[in-house]
């Protein structure tokens, strides 16, 4: 048998992001025995990058916010294929969530009046955001992390798991190596909570760092839940563009946020020719009322360029494609103008984007209080996940919840801004709760040993050959091929070529090859992630095929338009037999006091 | 397009060389782009950390031409390329593997800091009322990536290896953000004196220097920390009167 170490624990957390956290730190408080893992050291999860804020409807600088508010911007965002219940608990309990952080020790920026400040963003009707200058992922992430050690939490730095194990139907466990050695853990837990974050890696251009490998998007898909919303992907409007070594690197919305402008080669603001139809209402028609907006006039509508970022990153795709774009590609972002509307401008812009000017100062050799900045589209978020239950988040497998990034349903088709943050919050506290629940109710499963072997055996199969294909190879041609052909502009020709692009990937991913030996080895991690990202590299591209319209994450060339009849289900993926299967579940009907709310809220 | 060599340090924690590699360099490159690049191309075992690749986590710490230093937040072009560019992991903390070092000790240290203690709430709501001038001061110190190079290049660490007795810059850091945290309820001066080490500190301000957030750690918190110690420490009236107070 393989040889390996075991570990129990009541519940066990994979991930230690914002909701991986959030999640260990509940369970503990329900008084069970709490396992966290991660593939990185503690506190450096994806959700440190995180930058312009955590949406909240605390009403703190716009008394007129409240969850209704909230609730239906989210449903506007997300184009109306949301999970609405998910988005009612997110809007009602958001608030209580972000207090909770200042009793744990955040110190979010504060209003005149001593309250936790609150910023404008995409798509978000009133100041929404609570923040701490454009580092709020830092802040969130330290918060937990400061507290959770206090807790008890068992954690597992650098360890990476590579599969879910199963008793029967039920999830009871996960096998795992840990990267110094390469040793195989087994981890056996009454529940099992998936908080692996994004996917952003399966495209060569992304905000994402090397851990969004779409690792539990396929852990479920391969134990057998179901993934919903995969051909949902947000492309952020503002990424860097130049040098190129930086390009991907995101340009927080906060930027925007703060009076920043977008503007094409030709010195045109482009986002004022090209509004929808269903935001005209809420959307300044001139610059000077745009201006007013980011300064805080309650009256004026909020500026073209705060539209939300599928529509903008499309508009940008637009200019660029039109030859209206800068000599890298990009078009500008320019919050240096507004040193003709206030007096110290620059020494304003370092206090409230204080990363973003050492960013582009340090990696660009750019003064963004001098210069516009260029940007492009960046990768940047999945919105589409593991189907979960909106009040416990348990997946369709027994024994196996999901919270953050890896889990769909809040943002349907188009995630706003800010609202990732306070989903982890939410939903990982929620996740924390009904996990411990189960694990209370329920005995440890069994695990038999072929299956550890067959994952180990699996695992080491790089290291058996004497040649073969080089992992970074393999995941940087399908990088490209996800870049060019399930991008921001999609269609059904392209995406069929690359169904069979991942096919002959898959079959060279079965062929890697790693020298040197199996301590802390990139190469054989590489290898291992491949897998993870040819499973969500498909299940995008099949859900985006099966989608024939346009709407948020995915547009589509040869569908333009929404279609009706699409917004009355979500497309699922499957493994059956080894294969993956689609089909499409209904969206339940919207009980009538949500629908009122929307109604009211216009 | 230019070529630069590199050695980077290879081996275990037995020990370990230096290694020869050549990356070619184009405009914009960071050191980061140079290790990734000889990972995917000649040396795809090689271990380092990284995450955010822009100086937002903290992982990617290095000692880079014996300059403790962010690989992802060192251009190469103010770097003098027609020498050999060399690339260390941190010294101060045992070697792991190629450039990764053991940091372990930096979270066993934090577990044993007094966690934060908030006061009762302001308002029915069970929130706070604090002012922006009142929390400048420890926003600067909670900008901290834990990226350990001040731990690194302090020499209470690094040379008379104090790690027993000495929590070193990052967590004297930390404890000045509770410390100074409107909210907080807890003393922990104490402890800096007997546990903590304050007093191995001897304000040579390197940990300043190397710092990639630019917190002035020595100014703005080990010293008013060492003053706190010294007035609570040595003055019993002040200690007679911080025992009745709040704080
Ligand atoms: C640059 C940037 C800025 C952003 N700004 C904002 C913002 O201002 N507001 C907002 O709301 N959202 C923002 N987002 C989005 C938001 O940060 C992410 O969606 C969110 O942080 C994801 O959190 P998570 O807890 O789901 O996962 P992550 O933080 O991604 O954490 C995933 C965890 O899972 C672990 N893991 C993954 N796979 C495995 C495995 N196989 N085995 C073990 N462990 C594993 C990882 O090690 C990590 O600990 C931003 C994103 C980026 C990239
Ligand atoms: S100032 Fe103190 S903490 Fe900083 S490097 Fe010098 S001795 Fe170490
Ligand atoms: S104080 Fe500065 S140098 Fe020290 S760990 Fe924090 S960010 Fe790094
Ligand atoms: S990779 Fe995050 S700080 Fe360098």
């Amino acid at each position: 048998m393989t040889d390996h170490t075991t570990f129990e624990h009541d519940v066990l957390v994979i991930g230690a992001g914002g909701a991986g956290l959030r999640a260990a730190i509940e369970a503990t408080a329900a008084g069970v025995s709490v396992g966290l893992i991660c593939k990185s050291l503690l506190g450096k999860a994806h959700t440190v990058m995180a930058e312009g804020g955590m949406a909240a409807a605390m009403g703190n600088v716009d008394d007129r916010d409240n969850w209704k508010v909230h609730f239906s911007d989210t449903m506007r965002g997300g184009q109306y294929v949301n999970n609405w219940r998910m988005a009612e608990l997110h809007a009602k309990e958001a608030p209580d969530r972000v207090r909770e952080l200042e009793a744990w020790g955040a110190v979010f920026d504060r209003t005149k009046d001593g309250k936790i400040l609150q910023r404008n963003f995409g798509g978000h009707r009133y100041p929404r955001l609570a923040h701490v200058g454009d580092r709020t992922g830092l802040e969130l992430i330290r918060t937990l992390q400061d507290h959770g050690i206090h807790q008890g939490i068992d954690v597992h730095m650098e360890v990476t798991v590579i599969s879910l194990l199963k008793d029967g139907d039920r999830v009871v466990g996960c096998f795992a190596y840990e990267r110094e050695h390469g040793r195989f853990r087994v981890f056996k837990a009454k529940a099992v909570i998936l908080a692996t974050g994004g996917v952003g890696r399966a495209y060569r251009i992304t905000s994402n760092s090397w851990e969004g490998t779409g690792d539990g998007h396929a852990l479920a898909y391969h134990a057998g839940a179901e993934l919903i919303d995969m051909e949902f992907i947000q492309f952020h409007p503002t990424g860097m563009v130049w040098p190129p070594s930086v390009r991907g690197i995101l340009v927080t919305e906060g930027v925007r946020g703060e009076g920043g402008i977008l503007k094409n080669s030709e010195g045109k603001r482009f986002m004022f020719d090209d509004i929808p139809a269903n935001y005209k209402e809420q959307t300044a028609d001139n610059e000077e009322e745009g201006w007013r907006y980011v300064t805080g006039d309650k009256n004026a509508r909020r500026p073209p360029e705060l539209l939300t970022r599928d529509h903008v990153a499309r508009c940008i795709n637009r200019e660029v494609k039109a030859g209206r774009g800068t000599p890298h590609g990009g078009v500008y972002l320019d919050i240096a103008w507004i040193k003709e509307k206030i007096k110290d401008a620059p020494e304003h812009i370092k206090r409230k984007l204080p990363s973003m000017y050492h960013q582009f100062m340090q990696l660009a050799n750019l003064d963004i209080t001098t210069t516009p900045m260029e940007v492009g589209p960046t990768t940047h978020y999945i919105m589409g996940g593991i189907r979960v239950d909106a009040d416990t988040q348990a997946s369709t497998l027994p024994g196996l919840y999901a919270a953050g990034e890896c889990a769909s349903g809040i943002n349907g088709a188009n995630r706003l801004g800010g609202n990732s943050l306070s989903d982890l919050i939410v939903f990982g506290k929620r996740a924390g709760e009904y996990a411990a629940q189960f694990s209370k109710e329920n005995s440890h499963g069994s695990i038999d040993d072929a299956q550890i072997d067959r994952e180990a055996k699996r695992a080491l199969e790089p290291f058996e050959r004497v040649d073969g294909e080089n992992p970074f190879a393999i995941q940087h041609d399908l990088q490209g091929m996800m870049q060019d052909l399930v991008g921001i502009v999609r269609q059904e020709s392209e995406m069929l070529e690359a169904l069979d692009g991942l096919a002959k990937l898959n079959e060279r991913a079965k062929k890697t090859f790693v020298p040197g030996n199996i301590d802390f080895n990139p190469g054989w991690h590489t290898s291992l992630d491949l897998r993870n990202l040819l499973t969500v590299s498909e299940a995008i591209t099949r859900s985006a095929i099966e989608r024939k319209e346009s709407r948020g994450g995915q547009f589509r060339d040869d569908y333009p338009d929404k279609d009706p009849e699409f917004s009355k289900f979500n497309i699922a993926v499957k493994e059956v037999n080894g294969e993956m299967q689609i089909s499409r579940v209904p969206i339940p009907e919207m009980p009538a006091e949500l629908k009122q709310v929307i109604e009211e809220m216009g | 397009m230019a070529k630069a060599t590199f050695s980077i340090r290879r081996g275990g924690r037995d020990g370990g060389e230096m290694v020869d590699y050549q990356a070619e360099v184009s405009e914009g490159m960071v050191v980061l782009d140079a290790v990734h690049q000889i990972q995917a191309e000649s040396a795809p075992d090689l271990a380092c950390r990284w995450n955010c690749k822009a100086g937002k986590c903290g992982s990617c710490s290095a000692e880079i031409n014996g300059m403790p230093k962010l690989m992802c937040m060192t251009r190469l072009d103010t770097i003098d390329l027609s020498q050999t560019v060399t690339i260390e992991p941190m010294r101060a903390f045992p070697p792991i593997k190629d450039l990764i070092s053991d940091v372990s000790w930096n979270y066993e240290v934090k577990k044993r800091i007094k966690k934060f203690n908030p006061r009762k709430p302001d308002a029915e709501d069970g929130t706070w009322r604090m002012q922006q001038s009142d929390i400048d001061r420890v926003q600067e110190f909670r900008k901290c990536i834990e990226c350990y190079l001040c731990q690194d290049v302090c020499h209470v660490l690094r040379d008379h290896n104090k790690h027993e007795e000495f929590i070193g810059p990052r967590f004297l850091v930390y404890t000045a953000a509770l410390e100074m945290h409107p909210l907080d309820t807890e003393n922990r001066t104490e402890d800096l004196k007997d546990m903590f080490g304050i007093g191995y500190c001897n304000i040579t301000k390197c940990c300043t220097k190397v710092c990639p957030e630019h917190i002035t750690i020595t100014d703005n918190a080990i010293i008013p920390l060492k003053e706190r110690v010294v007035d609570e420490h040595y003055d019993p009236l002040k200690k007679l009167v911080k025992l009745f107070r709040k704080k």
